[in-house]
């Protein structure tokens, strides 16, 4: 047998080692992203959350103009740490759609009464059926959806002020 | 007659509690056909939990995973194959949504290692009990 070949194992094992002491410095990112994003959204229709607004019906998104969807709930507390960004979007103009996750009306009422009100429509959606379509893993999320219906961007977590400016790049490209 | 009423209205009742939340009980609760409740049950053991993401929507006590179990319990009792609601959900989420993912590019090296392993642990079996022969 030949010699060098007894160092083989060796060699593997430091390889094993140094994989291991490398990417233990990397934590992993567990972030769950959607597979919908580049496909159309999935046709849903949600009942109205609030008696002072409509729900959510699939024509929306066929408009020819982008809007987002927002996924939230009155019991989240990221949610409430994006309402000033989400405000913001809405003086700019951009059409946001609640999609209220396992709510109630009394709850969401009053969650917009303390964080202020970004919102065109909520749809109340008490089964998170419309979450798990949209490859959603969790609230808040954001999708940005073009005038014909197809998903083009996905934002997980709460919207910072310095994601303000992608999002509106995205419903820019999206018109 | 008035000894009945009770009980009458009580069996009146009964459909209407149950009707209440009809799919949110499938979160908590087993479907009625066994054999289809084990394979609801098969299901759910091998999907991820997407909130805690240590655990199978079975054992997760998460709402998301509670939805999920829901989910999966409806489409069972309507006759979807389980293999169907994998699909769906790996359409949405990717294969990290389950537990048993298929085989692709970057799979393979899982399912093929432990073949690879066995065929080099024989082969050095082999040449090192013939040396040892002659």
């Amino acid at each position: 047998m030949k010699r060098w070949l007894l160092w083989v194992p060796l060699l593997v094992f430091a390889g094993v080692v140094l994989l291991v002491a490398m990417e233990m410095h990397r934590p992993a990112d567990r972030t769950v992203f959607s597979r919908m994003v580049g496909k159309d959204l999935p046709a849903f229709d949600l009942k109205p959350m609030l008696a002072d607004r409509p729900g959510i019906e699939p024509a929306l998104y066929h408009q020819g103009k982008p809007r987002l969807v927002n996924i939230f709930a009155s019991w989240c507390v990221p949610c409430a740490a994006e309402a000033p960004e989400l405000a913001e979007l809405a003086k700019r103009g951009v059409a946001i759609d609640a999609v209220a996750v396992r709510d109630t009306p009394e709850d969401v009422g009053a969650f917009l009464k303390r964080w202020g009100d970004p919102y065109a429509r909520i749809g109340s959606d008490p089964m998170g059926r419309v979450q798990l379509a949209l490859g959603s893993s969790g609230v808040p999320e954001t999708f940005v959806i073009d005038g014909k219906g197809k998903i083009v961007k996905q934002h997980v977590g709460p919207i910072r002020e310095d994601d303000i400016p992608g999002i509106l790049a995205a419903l820019e490209d999206a018109r | 007659m008035k000894r009945l009423a009770l009980p009458l209205t009580l069996l009146a009742a009964l459909p209407a509690t149950a009707q209440t939340g009809d799919s949110d009980r499938y979160a908590y609760s087993q479907l009625r056909d066994p054999a289809q409740e084990a394979k609801a049950r098969d299901l759910m053991e091998e999907l991820r939990c997407l909130v805690c993401q240590g655990q199978s929507i079975a054992d997760s006590d998460a709402d998301m995973a509670a939805d999920m179990r829901a989910l999966v319990r409806e489409r069972i009792a309507a006759g979807e194959k389980p293999d169907d609601i994998r699909r769906w959900l790996i359409e949405r989420y990717g294969d990290y949504v389950t537990y048993d993912p298929p085989l692709g590019w970057a799979t393979a090296p899982l399912w093929l290692a432990p073949f690879l392993l066995l065929g080099a642990g024989i082969w050095l079996a082999t040449r090192s009990i013939r040396r040892r022969r002659r």
